[in-house]
């Protein structure tokens, strides 16, 4: 076996150890963070502070059984659990946690992230069309003209990020930041600015492409019962739990790399991943955050926003970050 | 929001909302018409949790019948307790000492809040924030503690007895009351700035679920349901009962017409309530919780009794037709969301569904009182 391949093995491994660690602890992480905001413990019960509850959770799922129902779209409805969690484990593999611990680092690492955030919504629906499920199909239905409505802005945002940096590859987009706090894209005045609209438009699409409240209109459970996992049970559910977690992870990362300087910290303290875990980790929690204190929005207002208000604005700094490149 | 559309009623599908499903909050079934996501009709299902009540009130003695009260709306108890036994006291001709109405109005009250703090969470959860359920029910739960002390029982209470009340309030109930109202008024605070005065719950509720004056009257909703729409009725203040008279409170009405109106009223109703205990626990008189003479069975002369009180959620009704027997000869049970519910239909027409189950939250059905 060439050095290679041992290395690409090696990533992998790590990649989906660290999507599958994060994904199961987030849940916990969740699940106190819910109890914070609602003032009561949370899960205590396995291990100190609760902390066994995932692998429980996990051992839970597994032995339950898979309950495939009757006249689902058997090849649809196996295949979407997978293609939940597979693309946010891939796209793991590109992202740079510091100047060396990166498990394959490619120069179009932009390019090939939104590529797999793209199969997400694939998965919710084949999901939704396999289940044969009024409730699952509307839910899936809901879900790909959410995914399309905000991969336009989120897309236009990260246009306008590589314009600024000239690359598509992570690294250069993070390096281009480290000279100091004030350098980082979302400071960024000189180079335009709206860049701090730009990382709030982020931000709002990367809630709304992982389907999280106040965006999680395609398992909005007092409409659609659970949407498009309403007939899945065992680890086709956890696949879809675990996915939603992973994207979240995958989303943070991206914000730290393209608006907070990535592994770039305002005064050398500690080595840069833990930096960027930091950094991750704050916007996790203000993920956590916004779910446990809004209530829902409607998907007639979910998609006003993003084609009345999103797309015009970050449309129009993509201009105007074009005209200043060009001027200056 | 939604604008108007034109519907093309050979295009529909039906989907089939409950008995089980999360938004219907009990065995409720809506079999709705829908074209996409837009509603064509939803007709109402009900009977999964019917009891016969009303039979049983027939073939039951007058005292035997008292507990079922309890079980019809499990959430305001007390006030259906007091409207079945204020229609015996009047067909029976029975005097009730002051102290025993006062008591009676203290604890409908307090379930009216404690009722009021459910729906409220359990709305908010509708409309998928599941924090402010939480807060609902510690709150609820400190009047839970209350009236568990003084009736025996925290959800299905058995407390109010012909011409009084099963026991006297003591002083920890009396002490729990008045550390409870400051505790409300500063939690209602807190709901306003953090639930009440949120962006997105203003635009999920406002405009949304018009209901007219002129529906409520066809379809005889009353309650929060009929304040939301600019009609000024509550049995309190139009057909006043027991010792309401002697308060100083408001009705609040809203003429909005949407959910927004209806979730402002209740919102509202829960700081009048407070004012209501407030002053009841000032003017508490002394004396006998029961009347000196009373009759030892409750055999009602022949005749045609009805009593209706405001409950929380709207006008309660009792219908007692005596022959002079022990038993009643027909028993009729008016429930308030058996009314406000059928309005769905007509109002949900040409809404989203889930502007529709918003709109079937700020109805606050309760469906055992619907079945009875």
């Amino acid at each position: 076996m060439s050095l290679t391949l041992i290395n690409v093995l090696f990533a992998v491994v790590a990649a989906i150890g660290f999507a599958a660690l994060n994904a199961a602890y987030l849940v916990w992480c969740e699940r106190k963070g819910a109890g914070f905001f609602q003032r009561r413990p949370g899960p205590t019960e396995n291990g100190p502070w609760g902390l066994l509850q995932p692998p429980v959770d996990g051992i839970k799922l597994m032995t339950k059984q898979l309950i495939i129902p009757g006249g689902v779209d058997k090849a649809f409805f196996m295949v979407a659990p997978v293609l939940a969690m597979f693309p946010a484990i891939m796209s793991f593999v590109t992202i740079p946690f510091s100047e060396n611990i990166v498990a394959h680092n490619m120069d179009i690492g932009v390019l090939m992230i939104f590529a797999f955030a793209s199969m997400g919504s694939m998965s919710l629906l084949l999901a939704g069309w396999g289940s044969r499920n009024k409730y699952s199909l509307m839910s899936s239905v809901r879900a790909v003209s959410q995914s399309i409505a905000y991969e336009i802005p989120m897309l236009i945002t990260v246009i306008t990020v590589v314009m600024i940096t000239g690359s598509m590859d992570l690294k250069v987009i993070v390096e281009d930041q480290t000279a100091g706090f004030w350098q980082w894209n979302v400071f960024a005045l000189l180079k335009s600015p709206l860049m701090p609209v730009s990382f709030l438009i982020f931000f709002i699409c990367s809630l709304a492409e992982t389907n999280r409240a106040p965006f999680d209109l395609g398992e909005a459970e007092s409409e659609l019962v659970a949407g498009f996992h309403t007939e899945y049970s065992s680890m086709g559910f956890g696949l879809f739990f675990m996915g939603e977690y992973a994207n979240i992870v995958i989303g943070a990362c991206l914000t730290t790399i393209l608006f907070l300087g990535g592994w770039g910290c305002p005064f050398g303290l500690l080595p840069g991943v833990w930096w960027f875990l930091l950094k991750v980790y704050l916007l996790i929690f203000t993920f956590i955050w916004i779910r446990w204190t809004f209530p829902r929005t409607t998907i007639y207002g979910l998609l006003n926003l993003s084609w009345k208000i999103l797309i015009p604005i970050s449309l129009f700094n993509l201009l105007l970050t074009a005209g200043l490149l060009k001027v200056f | 929001m939604s604008a108007p559309i034109q519907l093309r009623s050979d295009e529909t599908f039906t989907l089939n909302v409950g008995p089980q499903h999360p938004a219907t909050h009990g065995v409720l079934r809506v079999k709705m018409e829908m074209d996409g996501e837009y509603i064509y009709k939803a007709e109402t299902v009900l009977g999964y949790i019917h009891r016969m009540h009303e039979k049983m009130g027939e073939n039951r003695t007058y005292a035997q019948f008292l507990p079922n009260l309890g079980r019809l709306d499990y959430l305001s108890a007390m006030a259906y307790n007091h409207g079945y036994v204020l229609a015996v006291e009047r067909a029976c001709g029975i005097e009730v000492p002051e102290r025993a109405e006062y008591i009676r109005v203290l604890t409908v009250e307090l379930n009216r809040i404690s009722s009021h703090l459910v729906w409220f969470g359990a709305f908010i959860m509708d409309l998928g924030g599941f924090t402010p359920l939480m807060y609902a029910f510690d709150d609820r739960e400190a009047i839970l503690d209350i009236l568990e002390g003084v009736t025996g029982a925290r959800l299905t209470y058995c407390y109010h007895r012909f011409g009084g009340v099963y026991n006297d309030i003591d002083d920890d109930f009396i002490e729990g009351t008045k550390a409870f109202i400051p505790r409300m008024r500063k939690a209602l605070k807190v709901y306003e700035n953090l639930v009440t005065k949120n962006i997105i719950l203003m635009k999920r509720l406002k405009e949304i679920g018009p209901v007219s004056a002129e529906m409520c009257r066809r379809y005889g909703a009353t309650g929060p349901v009929a304040r939301g729409s600019g009609i000024n009725y509550d049995v309190r203040k139009n057909e006043p009962y027991s010792v309401y008279n002697e308060f100083d409170y408001d009705i609040p009405v809203y003429h909005e017409c949407d959910s927004y109106a209806r979730y402002m009223v209740r919102m509202d109703e829960m700081e009048q309530s407070l004012r209501i205990i407030e002053q009841a626990l000032a003017k508490l008189p002394e004396g006998p919780i029961m009347p000196a003479k009373k009759p030892k069975i409750i055999k009602p002369p022949v005749g045609d009794y009805y009593q209706a009180v405001e409950a929380a959620r709207g006008s309660f009704g009792i219908r007692i037709v005596s022959n002079g027997d022990k038993n009643a000869y027909r028993m009729k049970l008016r429930s308030p969301t058996y009314s406000n519910m059928h309005l769905f239909d007509e109002a949900c027409r040409g809404m989203l569904i889930a502007d529709a189950l918003a709109f079937m939250g700020s109805l606050d059905l309760v469906i055992p009182e619907m079945d009875r």
